[in-house]
């Protein structure tokens, strides 16, 4: 299965996955291996076993050229600590500074240990994800002081923005060092919309669960409905009909159209070009108001549930998808006709927000950012899982890392989806779109695993008794790259970075969960 | 430069009417005069904050801005500070790390304000609720005129939302 020096067994699902369970003493030189082997971070988290003989864990899940490995190392009820693994993948440390807000399990030789998910909620040495602690405990607003990091030197001044921004976007806190026009450093913190979303899991049963996975970031609710299903569907043994995966699959790309449409308009606006918000925004609403039609649903919320999809798209209806597509596709060629003669568009696109790929790699960048950035990885062509096996992917290269280059990979990944989406619809298997969800005991564990329009999203599920959750880890590929925005506007000039952050379009919600 | 001007030319105006205000959206009665009023419903400004929503709900107030909906043709326009603003449009429930930034906005916001929550969230706290790190509806945290639920609202009710906030409530028309 692997090349590591581990046992391991496979997880049963969708997607090809095994589990392992490790020892603090080996952890680092597994990871070093992994490392070694291109192996990539996807995801950090801690559990509290307590409610089942144990006391609490630490999980890693590393994506291998064979699959996905789900690493698990017991920690001791007592002072829980592990060796830090971010001097290994960098995108670590936000994840282990979470893990420890939440859990109180300490990252060893970590040079940051900065709270990362508590602000004024609750106070330190209180754990919210500890089976002890009610999810309704109301605490006393803390105090909220943080260190950021302190630029100085002669010019050298700081501008702090948010968490309240000056656009409709989500909070966040960002504190720019800047020397003039140019930036020096800048600092991110999130979890702002920390709503304890991994806590309700707990108090949630399988089937209930799903609701709550499609709103762990409103944008990506088709890629974390279907990753939160898939891994239902593992742990019960719940097989869905293939006519489901097709839907699956065609709303999953429907969504990622639909961003793509709504960035591109916004970047077109972020460098005075506002035909092309207008322009872009037309489209992406004669798309949302055809998925209100077909789906019942605008953002297809609720579309997909474990053991299947909510409902059907007979072949009339495919048909009027397809005719309704035609002229959204056409329209957008002519526009990104218009994007690539457009010298100022261009111009400030050009160079902008620069990530390499040598630094893309380092940081772990993810989706089509990484994509931008020479990093060809794409669930949907590594693990090609049905209905992906029968209609191949054709992505392209960008090595030059820039907000052109992002632009360009979301203008060809959107054409590519109007192709997948004609190909997905003509050939939808016949037969049930849902089939009931098997029971499920305690003690089974499912992966979820999808390539969402901003990357691959996770959801680890490990179940309770009476088809209830013990524990359901949602990760979005937004943790990898907010440390690199953090890196894409150096040198760049204060005004340029909505046109950057934009580019990448990152969620909030996902990462503070 | 000619694709740019043919493409506008060829789209044309695709504005549609707006909708009427909805008083079964109203939380509490109209505080503001008949003279305020009638400025506001020719020049309003409006603050978004999300408070802790899953960006559900943002994606719909852009929406609001798009050629379709066209919210800046009734003289209604998004700005960059509270400190500008007439009304603030809240998302989310209200997240516990949020809490105190949406009470320092709202006093940013000069009098005479209004509110509008927004989303199942904003109304009730949605799937969401009260929590350690939730403190659910918005009008848990500051005073709300309306609340426009849906899990996203559609533009329209966002619409009718904001319309509302700037009706007198006597039945008068838009």
């Amino acid at each position: 299965m692997t090349d590591l020096p581990i046992q391991t067994e496979p997880i049963p699902g969708a997607m090809p996955a095994f589990r392992s369970m490790i020892e603090a003493g080996t952890l680092r030189a597994v990871v070093e291996k992994a490392k070694a082997q291109k192996a990539r971070l996807v995801a950090l988290w801690g559990s509290d076993e307590t409610t089942r003989g144990g006391a609490y864990a630490l999980h890693l899940a590393l994506a291998l050229r064979s699959g996905l490995l789900w690493l698990t190392l017991p920690l001791a009820r007592e002072h829980p600590r592990y060796p830090s693994i971010a001097d290994i993948y960098p995108c670590a440390n936000r994840m282990q500074r979470a893990a420890y807000d939440l859990l109180g399990i300490h990252a060893q030789d970590s040079p940051d240990h900065r709270k990362w998910v508590r602000h004024r909620a609750w106070p330190g040495g209180v754990f919210p994800l500890r089976k002890e602690f009610d999810i309704g405990t109301s605490l006393p607003a803390s105090d909220d002081r943080y260190p950021f990091v302190k630029v100085e030197g002669e010019g050298v001044h700081e501008i702090p923005v948010g968490p309240v921004h000056a656009g409709t976007i989500e909070p966040g806190h960002f504190r720019f060092s800047i020397v003039g026009e140019k930036i020096l450093r800048l600092e991110e913190r999130l979890c702002y919309t920390h709503k304890g979303i991994e806590k309700l899991f707990e108090t949630m049963t399988l089937a209930e669960g799903a609701k709550l996975a499609g709103r762990v970031s409103g944008d990506s609710t088709v890629a974390y409905a279907w990753a939160y299903a898939m891994a239902v569907e593992g742990a019960s043994g719940t097989e869905p009909p293939s006519r489901a995966l097709g839907l699956r699959a065609i709303m999953l790309e429907l969504e990622r159209i639909a961003n793509h449409l709504g960035d591109l308009g916004y970047l077109g606006s972020d460098v005075g070009l506002a035909f092309g918000f207008f322009q872009f925004w037309r489209l992406k609403e004669d798309l949302l108001r055809l998925q209100g039609e077909l789906f019942g649903h605008r953002y297809l919320m609720d579309q997909v549930v474990p053991g299947g999809v909510a409902r059907d798209l007979p072949r009339e209806r495919a048909a009027h998808l397809l005719t309704q597509l035609a002229p959204i596709e056409s329209e957008a060629i002519a526009l990104k006709a218009i994007y690539d003669d457009h010298a100022g568009a261009q111009d400030r696109f050009t160079m902008t927000g620069q990530v390499l790929p040598e630094l893309a790699e380092k940081m772990g960048l993810a989706g089509f950012a990484a994509r931008a950035s020479g990093i060809m990885h794409d669930l949907r062509i590594d693990f090609p899982i049905p209905p992906y096996q029968q209609v191949g992917l054709r992505l392209g290269s960008h090595t030059r890392g820039d907000v052109g280059a992002r632009v360009l990979v979301r203008f060809e990944e959107l054409f590519e989806s109007m192709r997948l989406v004609q190909t997905l619809a003509g050939q939808l298997a016949p037969g049930e779109i849902r089939v009931p969800l098997a029971d499920c005991n305690a003690g089974k564990c499912g992966v979820g695993w999808v390539e969402g329009w901003r990357g691959e999203v996770l959801i680890a599920l490990e179940t309770a008794d009476a088809n209830r959750i013990h524990r359901a880890h949602a990760h979005d590929p937004s943790w990898q790259n907010w440390p690199v925005i953090e890196r894409a506007v150096l040198g760049n000039i204060v005004p340029d970075f909505p046109l950057i952050n934009k580019s990448f379009n990152l969620s909030y919600s996902g990462q503070d969960l | 430069m000619y694709r740019l001007l043919k493409q506008i030319a060829k789209t044309g105006i695709v504005s549609e009417p707006p909708p009427h205000p909805d008083e079964t959206l109203r939380q509490i009665e109209q505080r503001l005069g008949a003279v305020i009023l009638k400025h506001f419903g020719r020049a309003l400004t409006i603050r978004h904050v999300d408070a802790g929503s899953c960006n559900g709900c943002e994606l719909e107030i852009h929406t609001m801005n798009g050629p379709y909906y066209n919210l800046e043709r009734l003289g209604i326009k998004l700005v960059a500070s509270p400190r500008h603003a007439d009304m603030l449009l809240v998302t989310g429930p209200v997240s516990r790390n949020m809490e105190l930034a949406l009470k320092r906005t709202y006093d940013a916001t000069p009098d005479p304000k209004l509110v509008v929550a927004i989303g199942d969230c904003g109304c009730t706290g949605g799937i969401f609720g009260e929590s350690y790190a939730s403190c659910g509806r918005v009008s848990n945290v500051i005073p709300v005129d309306v609340a426009v639920p849906g899990c996203p609202p559609t533009p329209v009710a966002l619409m009718q939302g904001i319309l509302t906030a700037i009706s007198s409530g006597l039945h008068d028309g838009a």
